[in-house]
């Protein structure tokens, strides 16, 4: 290897911006996104057929040992208690957590994204900040809904864990975004500067772009943890105002173990929702990169 | 358009850059004078680290000299000037999220002016690229993707193109095809042309003047008339004269380079 000095290397020089740092860090859940799903008839073929297998051999053997629906559901008895009363059970619960969830995550993604763009500006400030980033990433926000209800927001309003939500999802919209953002590829933006290009324009046209497959994970990240947060939320804060995490929680204690598996299908398919919206965003937005 | 036939197009004088680096300052460009014709090929030729590209950049303008200045067309470059110099960086450099008509059409949305459609439509048919408007780069071959770049930097119809090592990634074949590419595209439109390579048959084949450069401090070493007839064929890289030429330039890139030439 020779000895050039790393400014006088050829590459590219380095002018005021400085260094350019590629490591993923610690925010990297790429890897979350990129489960290869199935592709082709055989395999769909395959993932409903096992649905099928488990939803009815599930029924046979509860069926054949005969165990009470306290111990474990019949599926179809889940099925039908999903049904049953749909609207009062479940639909204006279903109703109340989607709006703490969409929300929350509104709030928190905005902040998230907004400081991810700001504090990646400036590698001192993302330095210092990057701890704070990873404390807030690691606590458990629907633990803070009971103390949100009788400190900072008072009464039984949805308020508490929507705040719990936006605490929950917009840490991880920030340090995923924030990757995103630190990927500056220096050839690209000299590119839209050579042509005359404001900082803004930059950002929009070069910043922004290269870092929305991270923006993309970080939202899908930020939105299954804000769901967990906001039925985490319902359940550990008796409140009135319901949720399906409040469902679960009612339901279970009466022993109600039907319904209550209804409210857990109904989670999932919102679960499932998420990461498909956000599967298709990607594949629309960020295919580029593969 | 003013022409300055004979006259200097660009006019580099003194131009020095120091870096201050962990181990002190680092001088990347010490006290180096040139002047290029409207017109002409200019290429600079060095090893790695003898400045050629801090030398470049200084001349687009993206980043500013210690001391010394460059003139273009007589007025000092402090920061780019989009509509008289189109840059083209090592490797295509091609936005990956854009189709090869969003990217030749880039320099035009950053300015805000209206797309030169039938500029464009030329362009394309020249280099073989008509077509592929709605490809990806990620789906064309390094040749065409390097073709989609000139297409980009010529669109704007800018009178100097300023060429990082282009070609620099390319096998020896794409290489030779886009070098006679790049000659028949200058003689059509005469641009002033710099081009750094660290090749020299590539800088040989291309130029009207070979300067080379010697690292630590970046430097100037020598200049060199290249007097091949025009147009170029790929067959006068293999004539003797030739090779003596890349021997002659290769002991003047040696003889002012501490190390050994290729220690790399």
């Amino acid at each position: 290897m020779s000895e050039v000095p790393h400014e006088l290397r050829d590459e590219i020089p380095s002018f005021d911006e400085g260094s350019t740092h590629h490591d993923q860090g610690a925010g990297d859940w790429s890897g979350l996104t990129s489960v290869r799903g199935a592709k082709s008839t055989l395999e769909i073929g395959t993932v409903v057929a096992i649905a099928f297998g488990v939803f009815f051999g599930l029924e046979a053997i509860l069926r054949l040992t005969d165990t009470p629906a306290y111990i474990f559901p019949k599926p179809t008895a889940v099925v039908r208690a999903l049904t049953d009363d749909f609207w009062l059970q479940y639909g204006q619960h279903l109703w109340v957590t989607l709006q703490e969830f969409f929300i929350g995550f509104a709030i928190g993604s905005t902040i998230g994204l907004i400081l991810a763009a700001v504090i990646t500006q400036k590698p001192f400030v993302e330095k210092v900040v990057a701890p704070y980033i990873i404390i807030l990433v690691v606590t458990p926000m629907l633990a803070l809904v009971p103390f949100l209800r009788v400190s900072l927001i008072q009464g039984v309003s949805m308020w508490p864990i929507i705040a719990a939500v936006a605490l929950a999802s917009g840490p991880m919209v920030l340090i995923n975004a924030s990757t995103g953002f630190r990927r500056t590829d220096l050839a690209k933006i000299a590119l839209a500067r050579s042509y005359g290009a404001t900082t803004f324009q930059v950002f929009r046209k070069v910043r922004f772009p290269l870092a929305l497959p991270m923006i993309i994970v970080g939202y899908m990240v930020g939105a299954i943890f804000g769901l967990l947060t906001a039925i985490g939320g319902e359940m550990v804060s008796a409140s009135e105002q319901g949720g399906l995490g409040h469902q679960l929680i009612y339901f279970s204690s009466l022993i109600r173990m039907e319904n209550f598996g209804a409210v857990l299908l109904i989670i999932e398919a919102l679960g499932l929702s998420i990461y498909f919206v956000f599967y298709f965003i990607g594949k629309r937005w960020a295919s580029w990169e593969t | 358009m003013s022409s300055l036939n004979g006259r200097a197009k660009i006019e580099i004088r003194g131009a020095t850059k120091t870096y201050e680096a962990k181990t002190g300052p680092v001088h990347a460009l010490e006290d180096v004078s040139l002047e290029v014709t409207a017109g002409e090929l200019v290429c600079i030729l060095g090893p790695s680290g003898c400045g050629k590209t801090t030398l470049l950049w200084a001349m687009s303008g993206l980043h500013a000299l210690t001391r010394g200045e460059i003139l273009l067309d007589g007025s000092p470059v402090t920061g780019p000037r989009p509509a008289e110099i189109g840059m083209m960086f090592q490797d295509a450099n091609l936005l990956p999220w854009r189709n090869l008509r969003k990217n030749i059409e880039f320099p035009f949305e950053i300015k805000k002016r209206p797309v030169d459609e039938a500029r464009i439509e030329m362009l394309l048919r020249e280099v073989g690229l008509e077509g592929f408007d709605s490809s990806y780069p990620r789906e064309l071959s390094g040749g065409m993707q390097q073709r989609a770049s000139i297409v980009r930097a010529l669109a704007p119809d800018p009178g100097v193109m300023l060429m990082d090592e282009p070609f620099g990634a390319l096998d020896a074949f794409t290489r030779d095809e886009m070098n006679l590419l790049l000659l028949r595209l200058w003689s059509e439109t005469s641009k002033t042309i710099v081009f750094v390579t660290h090749n020299i048959s590539e800088a040989i084949f291309l130029a009207d003047r070979v300067v080379v450069m010697t690292p630590r401090p970046g430097r100037l070493a020598q200049i060199f008339e290249i007097a091949l007839p025009r147009p170029r064929t790929v067959d006068m890289t293999f004539a003797p004269s030739f090779i003596e030429l890349i021997q002659e330039i290769k002991h003047a890139v040696e003889s002012g380079t501490q190390q050994p030439v290729g220690a790399e």
